[in-house]
């Protein structure tokens, strides 16, 4: 089972890595949704496990991009959407919605595959 | 069971989808927005600056090269390579902005903002910025070399909009989710007539009209005279007029219109101005003229001005560009330096117009009617549907005042009469002044210029110093527009021009410099009719002192002087105060503060007491004083502050000085001591919130984004002293948009500096990084590049190549 985890894993984060260089935000739910068809999951690990590859994905992108340029802009917008002007915060945020929006899509490739195979 | 979880999740998946890809509010769409490989983080970078990119249409390479500062130097083999150039390089630094204030100028704004833009963009379009915008665009066209650099600057500009995908989009496009259009020649021209309207496009004309009524013509000349017992003009008071030759337009018979107007358009600020100076070789420490502009706008980032070097073989300038607009405006090239300051002027005035009925399609004109015609404006908002506005035109010009803006009134309006919709080619006189090489080419330069009317100061490297006082100025009868006017008689028309030739100006005065700072162009003896229309009374005044003190003057003069910070307002009435209030019954702490504000040397330094105390007490007291002019029912105005300070110190006991609403009879002497307490306890409450009220502090002047609530991408409370009507001009919005300074030694050399920076893009560390030197009075050395070949000053080269 942690070895299903762990494809689904990397397997998600793969293909939203490839989606992001020609498709917009989505691409994320579409990574989250096609790895749930072929990588099935069970219980809780169907939402947490795509949630946590892109909450990866986005937040280490973004650290790397911030982080390259002293946070100059990642400052201001976190001021700007009232989290105390702290880069991680705003981070942690990006990350949390690519997640959240990756394991719902899953939620729903989980649903469908397990209709498919019927 | 299992369709029925099937449906949930696929729900469940639709919502997240539109919640995170849709604006709600004033939140952007969040996973859009938050998307690291194509949203806001994308913005999170300098701009690149080195490599080739290749252009369509260029006939030859187009080298950049970009200084420390981010200024580029950008040499091209002609002139529309140099302007598409521009435009590219404007555009890639500052695009939404450029964008932004086009929009803003057309009455646009509802477009990107939704419905909280539609009083302003209706407004816009009731003053007719689209139909002047088009005036000037017809005038434009005559002029078949112009139209080639405007398109050449638009296809620059669009070179680089083509060239963005999603991702590089500045951020402000992504914050409120939409997109670039194309830049067209017409976005010129409406941002020519954005800076028409920021600068000549305000007037009291209906206010003065209700104050007339209300006070009769002996107190409302007491009140605004057209010249005030000082005057200290931009021509000095000796000039010989004698040339002057033509007929002053003879005053007509008849009533002026007896009109109660409620409510009135929004005004330019009043923060608005500028001082510019030069003095000539021989009052100058080197023996080379200096020159000095340094424009009052409002503090926006990104700034209004973006610093460029713009050169080919046959020329080369530098300084201040409008992005949007090509050229140069103020700065200097390797003969000449220019720089400009607004010459406020009454070139905005309204008519009362009658319809014959309530198609209005006619309206009364010479003892018959005349037929309107109709504008219909269409203003798109977002998220909501199209609102139309349809705006009837006379030969005036637009109705702005009718029964669907600001009147019920079916059967009657005010209509418009403004140099804004006389069509001028303003684009052009720019150009030539890129390309001057002497006196005459500086007067042919700018003799087609008609608006916003400015004072051109002059320098030369060969030693001529002079400013024209240049604009298309309506030659009027005395007291024309000066109140409401009769639309149905021909009299009451604008009847000529004053002749270019006879816009006051001045050449190698004797006094050895020439100044400006928005003050009465000339005194009494000028032939044509010119009344105090809003003219600045302090800062020329301080200048002209200056100047006058002594023999030789050095640049680090001009830097002191732009740093001025002496508040003669303050000094001209403080004095007097001190003299006639009775302070016996203040408590001990009114009694500290009174102390403070005494001891106070009247320069508004930031660590100082006496600017914040002083600022207080006059907000306290002007309203005390013009407690009459207060109404909800009809549009009032007060009387500008060198008059208030003259009637107070001058007729204490003028009914006026009386508070209306006690039964007491006050004069001006109780007015200081009033007005005092009240500032007292006003300071004391400030003091237990945000404590020691220090002018840095309590007057805390920032920067703000100009799109307003965004505080993350402005600043705020910064370290510069100064204030309205002091030649250091800085308010808490208002002040030097941009400082220069250029002594003419061959080439020149020049310091300039601006409180923003040269991108646009808040990621970017060139986004404020002159803020704050600029506020501690600082200023940057321009690299004025004699030749394409780098120097070590110069820390990328790009050049732009012309693609097959």
């Amino acid at each position: 089972m942690i070895k299903k985890n762990i494809i689904n894993f990397v397997v998600t984060i793969i293909i939203a890595l490839i989606l992001s260089q020609f498709l917009p935000w989505w691409s994320v739910m579409v990574a989250g949704f096609v790895s749930a068809l072929f990588f099935s999951l069970k219980k809780a690990a169907v939402f947490f496990i795509p949630f946590f590859a892109i909450f990866c994905f986005w937040s280490i992108y973004a650290f790397i991009i911030s982080n390259g340029n002293d946070f100059t802009l990642s400052k201001k917008i976190s001021t700007l959407f009232t989290l105390g002007g702290n880069p991680y915060v705003l981070i942690l945020v990006t990350g949390i919605i690519g997640g959240l929006a990756a394991g719902v899509s899953a939620l729903f490739g989980k649903q469908l595959s397990g209709l498919v195979k019927r | 069971m299992k369709y029925i979880k099937l449906l949930i999740t696929f729900v469940l998946t639709i919502v997240v989808f539109y919640a995170l890809n849709t604006k709600l509010g004033a939140v952007p769409p969040i996973g859009k927005f938050l998307n690291p490989a194509g949203g806001v983080w994308q913005n999170e970078t300098n701009e690149i600056i080195d490599g080739n990119v290749n252009i369509k249409g260029l006939s030859a390479p187009v080298t950049i090269h970009y200084d420390a500062q981010l200024i580029p130097h950008i040499f091209a083999q002609n002139d529309i390579d140099l302007y598409k150039a521009q435009g590219y390089i404007t555009a890639k630094h500052r695009l939404w902005q450029m964008e932004f204030q086009t929009h803003a100028a057309a009455g646009r704004i509802s477009e990107i903002i939704g419905s909280d833009g539609l009083t302003y963009d209706q407004t816009a379009r009731r003053r007719g910025m689209g139909f002047g915008a088009d005036q000037s665009l017809i005038k434009m066209q005559e002029d078949p070399e112009t139209v080639t650099f405007l398109e050449a600057y638009r296809d620059g500009v669009n070179d680089y909009i083509a060239s963005l995908d999603l991702k590089n989009l500045p951020v402000e496009y992504k914050l409120l989710d939409y997109k670039p259009e194309p830049w067209t020649t017409k976005k010129t021209a409406l941002l020519l007539m954005y800076m028409t309207k920021m600068l000549a496009g305000g007037d009291d004309d209906l206010e003065y009209t209700n104050m007339l009524r209300k006070f009769g013509k002996e107190r409302f000349d007491l009140l605004f005279p057209d010249f005030f017992d000082v005057n200290d003009p931009i021509i000095p008071k000796e000039t010989d007029w004698s040339y002057i030759d033509v007929d002053m337009t003879k005053t007509p018979q008849g009533e002026l219109p007896q009109d109660t107007i409620t409510k009135t358009i929004v005004k330019p600020h009043p923060d608005n101005g500028s001082n510019n100076w030069a003095v000539s070789g021989a009052k100058s420490t080197t023996g080379n003229p200096i020159l000095a502009n340094d424009p009052h706008l409002g503090l926006k980032l990104p700034s209004i001005w973006f610093v460029m070097q713009l050169s080919t073989p046959e020329h080369n300038a530098m300084g201040a560009t409008l992005p949007g607009a090509l050229g140069v405006i103020s700065g200097f090239n390797t003969h000449i330096s220019w720089g400009e300051t607004n010459a406020t002027r009454d070139v905005l005035d309204w008519y009362k117009i009658e319809f014959k009925d309530e198609t209005r399609t006619q309206y009364k004109y010479d003892g018959g009617w005349k037929n309107t015609t109709v504008r219909v404006e269409e203003i798109k908002i977002k998220g909501a549907a199209t609102v139309l506005d349809s705006v009837i035109y006379t030969h005036h010009g637009p109705v702005t005042y009718d029964h669907n803006f600001m009147s019920d009134n079916e059967k009657a309006g005010y209509a418009m009469k403004w140099i804004g919709h006389a069509g001028g080619n303003n684009q052009r006189p720019f150009l030539d002044l890129n390309k001057a090489k002497s006196y005459d080419d500086y007067v042919d330069a700018i003799k087609h210029y008609t608006a916003p009317a400015q004072n051109f100061v002059f320098a030369s490297t060969q030693g001529d110093i002079a400013i024209w006082i240049q604009g298309l100025f309506p030659n009027k009868w005395k007291g024309q527009g000066k109140f409401l006017l009769d639309g149905s008689n021909p009299d009451h028309d604008w009847q000529s021009y004053i002749p270019q030739a006879f816009n006051a100006h001045t050449k190698n005065p004797e006094r050895g410099f020439v100044s400006s700072a928005n003050q009465h162009p000339v005194d009494e003896s000028y032939p044509f009719y010119v009344f105090n229309d809003g003219y600045e009374t302090y800062r020329n005044r301080v200048i002209n002192d200056f100047f006058n003190s002594k023999d030789k003057f050095s640049v680090e003069d001009f830097k002191n002087l732009h740093n001025n910070n002496y508040n003669l307002k303050a000094a001209e009435l403080l004095p007097y105060m001190f003299e006639t209030m009775d302070v016996s019954d203040l408590t001990s702490e009114e009694k500290k503060i009174y102390n403070q504000i005494k001891s106070w040397d009247f320069n508004n330094d930031i660590e100082k007491l006496g600017p914040s105390i002083w600022r207080v007490w006059w907000s306290k007291l002007y309203p005390m004083l013009w407690d009459e002019f207060e109404s909800d029912e009809e549009a009032l105005t007060s009387p500008y502050t060198y008059q208030s300070i003259y009637l107070m110190t001058n007729k204490p006991n003028d009914p006026f000085m009386d508070i209306i609403a006690t039964s007491k009879k006050e004069d001006a002497h109780d007015l200081f001591l009033l007005s005092f307490i009240e500032a007292a306890k006003e300071l004391l409450d400030w003091k237990s919130k945000n404590g020691d009220y220090n002018w840095q502090a309590y007057k805390s002047t920032r920067v703000d984004h100009l799109l307003q609530g965004i505080p993350a991408f402005s600043r705020y409370n910064l370290p510069i002293g100064g204030d309205a009507s002091i030649v250091n001009a800085t308010s808490e919005t208002h002040g030097p948009s941009w400082r220069m300074i250029v002594e003419m030694s061959s080439p020149p050399k020049a310091l300039g500096i601006y409180p923003g920076g040269q991108s646009g893009n808040p990621g970017s560390v060139y986004y404020d990084n002159f803020v704050d030197d600029w506020a501690i009075g600082k200023y940057h050395e321009l690299n004025f590049m004699q030749s394409t070949t780098a120097t070590d000053k110069i820390i990328a080269t790009q050049t732009l190549n012309p693609s097959k």
